[in-house]
């Protein structure tokens, strides 16, 4: 091992893992919709620590120097921010191919229009539901569904491509066929049919959304057949809940092998949701380069490769494809981010846990707790 | 999304206009870029996909790759025509 600032970590460039693929931009964590399956951290940051549109500009001329492609911007609600199109400007002028998701409902059909001229690539919408009430339910947010649907109109007159991002769960479950429709009807290039990942705010709101076994595997029935009906019209993306799946994900293609994450203060994260693991001390672009951060940052170093694991996963076959699941999962359920993601079958912890989010998903769901700045919880989960 | 397009010699192909075909300078390789997908072409797609104007017909096409190549128009054809479906069929070329 080699020593990198005293910590005797491995860097990037010695576990010869290249640039980032992409980034995903943060660009604000304000939202009008309050999801209780948020992927935001429980922390949410104010608007006074967000980055200013140059900093902005300077992650993306670093981010095109290291030879990034894409960048997904998105919060919070990234259309908050008025420099949004100064970004996406930016992005274009510099040849880094532009993805903005978004819940839409900010968007007017001047603003799309606006932003396709400055060269945005695609859009992402997200969806609650495909029945008003329930959707404006689930998002915390009265008119909703109608002004998203009317939003995806707009994007698609400017011929941007579209993606109905769908977060699906036990309460809105029964409409997946409904979901896929509707992506036809909107004329999206893609559907994405994700069930809820279970970290920050929709791990303290399991209860309320985890689906049975039976219905993920009527889920999972439908979307197959689906794909096979709508092969060449729309390509359907389909994520299970990892509780249900005998191996983790490999989520983020590995830590810090191929992404990387600014949250709106410009801390840069390997996932995000990597704030939920405490110990985690985090460079900021404000102090440190991209490329630097990318190479030396302990936040990324620390699980990087595979020295790190412990047992089940060190002698694991599979342990380079799913380099040990999740590190938020593990820490968020069995209280130490080293262990094995216990979404894994071969996870000691896994029957417990597993047999603990079966019993919520018979049980009935309880009152969402919304995403909202400034929540208190009694006790952490 | 459109009907399959079926490709022939006098097809004229182009990029849709959120598919970026580009080579990335720091990483020193062609990319082909479209919504939530990155590509990288094999050599000889990236020497096709460069004839690949909005212009040129696939037998245009072919006329360029035979002099590149120094191979008969006949032979490199057929592989040509493969080639160019399968990339209009992931939405990558459109008419």
């Amino acid at each position: 091992m080699t020593n990198n600032n005293g910590n005797g970590l491995k860097k990037a460039s010695e576990h010869g893992i290249p640039a980032p693929l992409a980034l995903l931009a943060e660009l604000s964590h304000r939202c009008p919709l309050q999801c209780p399956y948020c992927s935001n951290p429980v922390q949410l940051e104010k608007k006074t620590a967000e980055l200013t549109t140059d900093e902005w500009r300077s992650v993306i001329d670093q981010a095109v120097d290291m030879g990034m492609h894409q960048i997904h911007l998105s919060g919070g609600e990234p259309t908050v921010r008025h420099d949004l199109e100064d970004i996406v400007e930016h992005c274009s002028k510099k040849g880094l191919y532009s993805n903005l998701i978004t819940s839409g409902v900010l968007l007017n059909p001047d603003r799309v229009k606006k932003l396709e001229k400055l060269g945005l690539e695609h859009v992402q919408i997200s969806f609650q539901d495909t029945e008003n009430e329930n959707a404006d339910r689930i998002g915390g947010y009265k008119g909703g569904h109608v002004k998203k649907l009317e939003v995806a109109k707009w994007v698609r007159e400017v011929e941007i491509p579209l993606t109905c991002n769908c977060v699906v769960h036990r309460q809105n479950i029964d409409n997946l066929e409904n979901f896929i429709n509707m992506a036809l009807e909107l004329d999206a290039e893609r559907v994405e049919i994700a069930q809820v990942q279970y970290y920050g705010w929709a791990l303290k709101n399991r209860a309320a959304f985890i689906p049975t076994p039976e219905q993920l595997d009527h889920a999972t029935e439908i979307v197959e057949k689906a794909r096979v009906d709508l092969k060449g019209k729309i390509v359907i993306d389909y994520v299970i809940p990892d509780y249900y799946a005998k191996h983790p994900k490999n989520c983020m293609g590995g830590w810090g092998r191929q992404f990387l994450n600014l949250n709106p203060k410009g801390d840069v994260l390997p996932c995000h949701a990597a704030e939920t693991i405490p110990h985690l001390k985090f460079d900021n672009v404000r102090e440190r380069s991209l490329k630097w951060i990318w190479e030396n940052s302990e936040a990324f170093n620390l699980y990087r490769g595979t020295d790190w694991m412990p047992e089940p996963c060190k002698s694991c076959d599979r342990k380079e494809i799913d380099w040990g699941g999740c590190r938020c999962q593990a820490m968020a359920l069995t209280g130490d981010a080293r262990n094995t993601d216990p979404a894994c079958s071969i996870s000691p912890l896994h029957n417990e846990i597993f047999s603990m989010a079966a019993k919520e998903a018979k049980s009935a769901p309880p009152e969402f707790i919304y995403r909202r700045y400034g929540v208190r919880f009694n006790s952490p989960i | 999304m459109t009907d399959i397009l079926k490709i022939n010699d006098e097809t004229i192909l182009k990029f849709p206009k959120h598919v970026k075909f580009k080579y990335n300078e720091p990483r020193k390789e062609w990319v082909i870029l479209a919504p939530e997908k990155l590509v990288k072409p094999d050599k000889i797609a990236v020497e096709i996909l460069k004839l690949v104007n909005g212009e040129r017909s696939v037998k245009n096409i072919v006329q360029e790759l035979s002099k590149i190549f120094k191979a008969p128009e006949n032979v490199i054809l057929e592989d040509v025509k493969i080639m160019l479906q399968q990339l209009s069929e992931k939405g990558f070329l459109v008419e």
